[in-house]
């Protein structure tokens, strides 16, 4: 579980990226911080693995307060994934996956024995294991990165709009693998994004923040969904525009097999209400 | 031809003293600039004074530097010290600047990632920063190789021994062939040392040659 408390952070310039903002988030199971730039989503992130102190108030990890923790020994065990995958370009993707617990002081094959085995909980062909990350795809990348997070073993794994950067086919992709591995490893991910769709997709608990750090809704995307708190996350979720509110098109559609259109309040086609579900988890096990 | 053919052993004794005046200062020069240039990349007000004075070293004139720098550090004039100082002070000039280019240029995503998953400050240096810098120094390290080669000559004014002694002694007797001598005596040197400096870059960096072709291969294929 891992615990703010009334946490601000002033730069030193005197902008304010946060002021007081108090959360629990809850152990294996995923919480979303999304919001515009300037809400300060990345910066608590980084408060998390101590890499931004705060300049007010605490954070604790299982009771446990950060500020009284080493650094660099707090990272290591805390998986972190970030924007553009951040791989050491002079090393290979083995090397990569197999840096913290080489620094961690694991004998060099054993590391190495584990990092393969990660690849393929990621999804990632072993024979990519030489290459270095710039003969990757962006998406290879992003994969990696999540291999290295994962790398410790960490229950922690932190991640910083890590498919931002990557097409919308492969981001969807990548969406479902990390679905696919929280349901098999139930880490505590805190992942940032300004995608709300992202956010309801992956979320457990999700996190509408406003400029400075400010807690607009917290709940589940469904809470959130059925009853936003104000204007600000009406329109955050485009429900003021109509985008979330949807109707079967009785026009369209085959009703005799059960098909509907469902259109969206803009009048956007957004797809077919069936009587029964699964596609999704079907669609999850499908991607590669 | 009979003239170099006649003289082969005094071609290769001021060869091996050309060298030995070379490494030297290549290899200081590279030690002093690299932490310099790190503090130029790391704190902002460093890197004024930093530069300021790298640049102004290198206006010196070669004759001016050697003949002072008895003075400066209590030498014999004839020593060859004098001429392995001065040209670390050319190196240094030269490669501060571009030593804070190649920090400046190691992408940042990369060096808070590295923060990120637990890398101290110091391995950081080293195991980060240094090497992914390679490829700036490296090309930096080869211009102050061949420059170093060729003013090292200068020596000779001072009476170091060196190449440059064709030189001045082929011009004293009008001799084009001794001249020809030094200069391609110097140029060889000067092209073995490059030779050399791009075989360890391979060795070291060799994440550095294959990134470029094959990232645009890599960019078109799918995840």
């Amino acid at each position: 579980m891992i615990t703010f408390e009334g946490v601000s952070k002033r730069f030193p310039d005197g902008s304010v990226a946060v002021d007081d903002f108090s959360l629990t988030i809850p152990s294996r199971s995923t919480t979303v911080l999304v919001g515009s730039s300037g809400s300060g989503k990345t910066t608590l992130l980084r408060m998390i693995n101590r890499m931004v102190d705060p300049t007010g108030g605490r954070i604790l990890i299982d009771d446990e307060d950060v500020a009284g923790l080493e650094p660099v020994k707090l990272r290591r065990r805390i998986g972190y994934v970030m924007q553009n995958s951040g791989l050491l370009p002079h090393r290979t993707v083995i090397d990569n996956v197999a840096t913290v617990p080489i620094l961690e002081g694991v004998k060099k094959s054993v590391a190495h024995e584990q990092a393969l085995r990660l690849l393929d909980t990621v999804g990632l062909d072993r024979g990519l294991a030489k290459r270095y990350p710039a003969q990757l795809s962006g998406g290879q990348q992003q994969r990696v990165g999540v291999a290295r997070g994962l790398a410790v073993d960490p229950n922690i794994l932190l991640m910083d709009e890590p498919f931002g950067a990557v097409d919308p086919l492969v981001r969807d992709e990548l969406q479902q693998e990390l679905l696919r591995i929280q349901r098999e490893l139930s880490k505590t991910v805190v992942f940032v994004t300004h995608d709300i769709d992202e956010a309801f997709l992956l979320g457990d608990q999700v996190v509408i923040l406003r400029t400075g750090g400010v807690i607009a809704q917290a709940g589940t995307p469904a809470e959130i969904l059925a009853n936003p708190a104000d204007e600000f996350v009406a329109s955050f979720i485009g429900a003021d525009r109509g985008k979330r509110s949807l109707h079967v098109d009785a026009e369209h559609g085959d009703l005799a097999r059960g098909e509907r259109v469902l259109v969206d309040g803009t009048g956007r086609v957004v797809g077919i209400l069936r009587d029964e579900p699964g596609i999704a988890s079907s669609h999850g096990a499908a991607s590669s | 031809m009979t003239w170099v053919l006649a003289n082969l052993e005094q071609i290769w004794r001021l060869t091996l003293d050309h060298v030995a005046l070379s490494v030297p200062p290549i290899i200081l020069g590279f030690l002093i600039a690299v932490p310099l240039g790190w503090l130029a990349h790391r704190y902002r007000p460093s890197r004024g004074i930093v530069l300021t004075v790298s640049g102004l070293l290198y206006t010196i004139p070669g004759i001016a530097l050697f003949l002072s720098l008895p003075v400066v550090l209590g030498t014999r004039i004839l020593d060859p010290i004098n001429v392995i100082v001065g040209m670390t002070i050319y190196a240094v000039a030269l490669l501060a600047r571009t030593a804070a280019d190649a920090f400046d240029a190691v992408s940042n995503d990369v060096r808070q990632s590295s923060v990120a998953v637990g890398y101290g400050p110091i391995r950081r240096f080293f195991v980060v920063e240094l090497p992914l810098a390679g490829p700036v120094l490296l090309s930096g390290l080869r211009v102050v190789s061949a420059s170093t080669v060729s003013l090292v000559s200068i020596g000779s004014l001072i009476g170091v021994s060196s190449l440059g002694y064709f030189f001045l002694n082929g011009l004293n007797r009008r001799f084009p062939t001794e001249i020809l001598t030094g200069i391609v005596g110097v140029i060889v040197i000067a092209v073995v040392f490059d030779l050399f400096l791009v075989l360890i870059g391979r060795v070291l960096l060799p994440w550095a040659r294959d990134a470029r072709p094959s990232a645009r291969r890599g960019r078109r294929a799918v995840a």
